[in-house]
């Protein structure tokens, strides 16, 4: 995401992060807002090109823990024997311990909290302008709910997502794929819907696929899901999607 | 941004809580009672639909109570106010007087819930009827 004032803020640090770092020139900072420490979301991290250059300051923010820093937790991951460089060989990067609230970052406003999914885990809503872009990858706000949904007090999320322009949202099973994988910590394309219209956003990214749906596979599932007639509009997460919000 | 939405580590607990077959009873961190499940209707005598949530000033009275021997209990003593003022775990046998009208023997022990980041989000109680 790249903000008014042209400040770069990625959102968790997938596999994307070292073409995205390629791509990235003459940036003095980059904030990276992490939702969680599951492998898809932090593998990039060491790949990404201006962790490793002196000239750019890099801010990566993540979910706070009772027991370890986001540096420490980090640090198991980027360490030997799993990458032959240190957190602490990267004098150029800071790591902040995310807990639930709003702060800001160049103008905008990202407002944290912690959604259901496994292990604790951030959702982010990011407001600037007006504007409002939410991100929540990894969510089953579904979870234990009997009919789902029910109303926005009981349901995880709805704060973050109410009224955003831009939602991103998790969409990784189908209905029948969600009920053999009840709490594993991801929606289902009818929690999915349900939870776009109670927060009244105006356009659904689904995103975070199930690796094992082919292109013809979401082709035809977007296809199911715009004709549903929804009051927002459908698009799909894809690589090098532009949004201006 | 405005907040309607409960802590999902409160929404979380709702839906464990109503899984279960031990009677639970929630409030939020400013005392308001926010659920209390199925297996807990028949001990305090209404169906939560019925009363829906209470506000802490609504709670005060709302159920009769007393120790074993049918003395006073101090609000200050009472489980759930203990967790709630003093954030920590609190445990006691006392009578209370269900809506129904019927009075039960039960042990209370109630717990602060913290969340991530130190955040104190309110009290879970839970309670079983023993023998008079």
């Amino acid at each position: 995401m790249v903000g008014k004032k042209g400040r770069l803020l990625v959102l968790d640090a997938g596999s994307g992060m070292r073409a995205l770092g390629a791509n990235v020139e003459s940036v003095e900072r980059v904030d990276v807002l992490i939702t969680h420490l599951h492998m898809d979301h932090i593998q990039g991290l060491p790949f990404f090109a201006p962790l490793h250059d002196p000239d750019t300051r890099v801010d990566v923010w993540g979910p706070i823990s009772t027991t370890q820093t986001l540096k420490e937790r980090l640090n198991r991951y980027l360490s030997p024997p799993l990458f032959p460089l240190r957190v602490r060989d990267l004098s150029n990067v800071d790591f902040h311990d995310v807990p639930p609230g709003t702060f800001d970052i160049d103008g905008i406003q990202v407002t944290a909290d912690l959604v259901s999914h496994p292990g604790p885990t951030l959702g982010y809503r990011l407001e600037e302008a007006g504007r409002v872009l939410t991100y929540l990858p990894d969510h089953e706000p579904a979870l234990g709910m009997h009919n789902f949904p029910k109303s926005p007090e009981w349901t995880s999320g709805y704060d973050l997502a109410a009224g955003a322009d831009l939602l991103i949202h998790d969409s990784q099973y189908t209905d029948e794929e969600y009920s053999q994988r009840i709490g594993w910590g991801h929606s289902s394309y009818t929690h999915l819907l349900a939870f776009a219209a109670m927060t009244e956003v105006s356009t659904l990214m689904t995103f975070h696929h199930d690796p094992d749906h082919s292109d013809q596979k979401l082709d035809e599932a977007h296809e199911r899901l715009r004709a549903t007639g929804q009051d927002y509009e459908i698009v799909p997460g894809t690589h090098g999607a532009i949004f201006e919000i | 941004m405005a907040h309607q939405q409960q802590p999902v580590e409160m929404i979380l607990l709702r839906q464990l809580a109503s899984y279960l077959a031990i009677p639970m009873w929630m409030m939020d961190e400013a005392g308001n009672l926010i659920y209390y499940n199925e297996s807990a209707e028949g001990l305090l005598g209404v169906q939560f639909d019925d009363v829906g949530p209470m506000a802490a000033e609504q709670l005060v009275g709302a159920w009769n109570v007393t120790q074993l021997d049918g003395s006073p209990v101090p609000d200050y003593d009472f489980p759930v106010v203990v967790a709630l003022s003093k954030r920590k775990p609190a445990h006691r046998a006392v009578r209370f007087q269900g809506m129904d009208g019927e009075w039960r023997a039960v042990e209370v022990t109630a717990l602060p819930i913290e969340g991530q980041g130190g955040r104190f989000l309110g009290v879970l109680a839970t309670f079983w009827e023993v023998e008079d």
